[in-house]
């Protein structure tokens, strides 16, 4: 079953040279699986997750068309929009210093999060905070509620934004480069936990990460994109056989642990088109 | 010859100690790598060498000749450091040619072609050589920072976390830059970096630290069959290791 589909969506932004086409007609369809969108920094993928949740604000335009459960989110109301923020779809950010409150309690945010979808009363609140805590593996979710986000590390930070982002149950999870900002040893550790819980709860998920051999390890399912554009989608297990030269480049360049290469090779990237 | 001898090293900001009691040699020509988590110290060793974090107890000797606490402009000039994100560690008011002729004035030398001999010799174009930072891609920019080091001449280059800002694809290109640099020139190499695959491609040792002591020197190969001995060597190890395709 289809969850979302989006068609030849295109992100523009003004510039003094004039418009510029950060997603340039990207279309694909997800049901309950686990996608993967990989590129380089300014390749569009990051923009495309946002817009999904029309987060691009003007002078950004977006134009296609997204269907999340047969609503065209494109021409719903604001109001409709931010119910499905959350309870539909939600999404979790690179750097959890930068996208938690500061000075909230973790607790109140995560709470904060489910209030805004279900009326539920303050004990009936808090049981489900410290469930959700739980969920994600805190070991005292009590005392890790009463904590403010600068007393927590990268990786418990983390947990709690995607507490935060799944306690609403929804449907689809965007996590855009969840863990670029973590150590090496948390990592692994971020991406089993969310993988397991997406799988439990039979949601899609859209793994958006520079990162080919990441995204290959926790994704169904993958597209490739660069200057905009998807050049390549392929199952995950099939990555190594991809066929665009963009594609190959790119696998060929990151070193591996048992690299016995001199020299790695560089793209050459008159091969498609130039940058 | 050893070009870089620390021993039972201890580094500390204010009250806190960073780095405790770690030892390691590095011979002249080798390219060894500080491997460990943020917050294990790794980068404050490079630190220490350079003279940036003073405050430190045992020995640090460069070169054959132990290194005082003060600024010392013969080790500058021996031992330079690359840092991680050229977009923060390029004045962004000086052009290119600015930051490498600064480098060579504290030096009491002269331009003599070196700028454009070493901007050559990192693969920029002469036309970058005024340009100012914000009109270079990350890639170009960690080229001036390689540029910077190297117009001094160093035996010893100190790379922390040289890739990490940068895409995959660029991140070929500077390792294969630093790879030739190495081999053309015989600079010994301490590199830091979270990114076991880096340390398989550029090194040939590798010390892995945890909450700033050394918990195993391990020969590069560990990285090819796993021989770890250390648990926290092999759960670094395990996190790491990256199959494209053949993953369940």
């Amino acid at each position: 079953m289809t969850l979302l589909s989006v068609e030849n969506l295109t992100v523009t932004f003004p510039t003094a040279r004039g418009m510029v086409r950060v997603v340039d007609g990207v279309s694909f369809e997800l049901g309950r699986e686990r996608l993967g969108i990989v590129g380089e920094s300014g390749s569009g993928k990051s923009m495309t997750g946002r817009a999904i949740l029309r987060l691009i604000r003007p002078p950004g335009r977006v134009t296609g068309r997204i269907t999340f459960r047969s609503e065209d989110l494109a021409a719903l109301p604001e109001r409709r929009m931010r119910e499905i923020r959350g309870a539909g779809i939600s999404m979790v950010m690179q750097d959890p210093r930068f996208s938690l409150n500061p000075v909230m309690r973790v607790g109140d945010q995560i709470a904060e999060a489910l209030r805004t979808h279900e009326k539920l009363d303050r004990g009936a609140l808090r049981a489900r905070v410290r469930d959700m805590l739980d969920a994600v593996r805190i070991d005292d979710p009590d005392r890790v509620a009463g904590l403010y986000p600068h007393e927590v590390s990268g990786g418990m930070g983390q947990r709690i934004m995607i507490a935060m982002m799944l306690i609403p149950k929804p449907a689809l999870l965007i996590a855009d480069e969840p863990t670029s900002a973590l150590d090496v040893s948390v990592q692994g550790e971020v991406l089993r936990l969310m993988d397991d819980l997406v799988r439990e709860r039979g949601m899609g998920l859209i793994l958006i990460s520079h990162d080919l051999p990441l995204v290959a390890r926790y994704c169904d399912r993958i597209l490739v994109m660069h200057g905009g554009q998807v050049l390549e989608a392929c199952a995950a297990r099939d990555l190594h056989a991809a066929t665009h030269p963009y594609t190959k480049g790119l696998l060929a360049s990151v070193p591996r642990m048992d690299d016995t290469r001199d020299v790695l090779p560089v793209l050459d990237r008159s091969a498609w088109g130039g940058t | 010859m050893t070009a870089l001898r620390l021993t039972d090293l201890s580094v500390s900001y204010g009250t806190t100690r960073v780095v405790r009691g770690v030892s390691l040699e590095v011979a002249a020509g080798a390219s060894v790598a500080l491997v460990g988590e943020s917050g294990s110290g790794k980068s404050t060793v490079l630190k220490a060498i350079t003279g940036l974090a003073p405050d430190w107890t045992g020995e640090i000797e460069v070169l054959g000749k132990p290194r005082g606490h003060r600024p010392d402009r013969a080790v500058a000039r021996e031992c330079q450091m690359v840092f991680q994100d050229p977009y923060g560690s390029l004045h962004p008011r000086r052009t290119v040619d600015a930051v490498l002729t600064e480098a060579l004035a504290i030096h009491g030398m002269t331009d003599d072609g070196h700028v454009a001999e070493t901007l050559a010799q990192v693969g920029l174009d002469a036309r970058f050589r005024f340009r100012y930072p914000h009109q270079l891609s990350g890639g170009q920019r960690q080229r001036v920072a390689i540029a910077r080091a190297l117009i001094l001449r160093p035996k010893v280059l100190l790379l922390d976390e040289p890739t990490s800002a940068l895409d995959v694809s660029v991140q070929a290109e500077i390792l294969n830059l630093l790879k030739t640099l190495r081999a053309e020139y015989g600079l010994t190499y301490l590199l830091v970096t979270h990114d076991l695959p880096v340390v398989g491609f550029l090194c040939e040792r590798l010390a892995v630290m945890r909450g700033g002591e050394i918990v195993e020197i391990a020969p590069t190969k560990a990285l090819r069959d796993g021989s770890f001995t250390h648990p926290y060597s092999r759960h670094l190890y395990a996190e790491s290791s990256s199959d494209i395709g053949g993953a369940p």
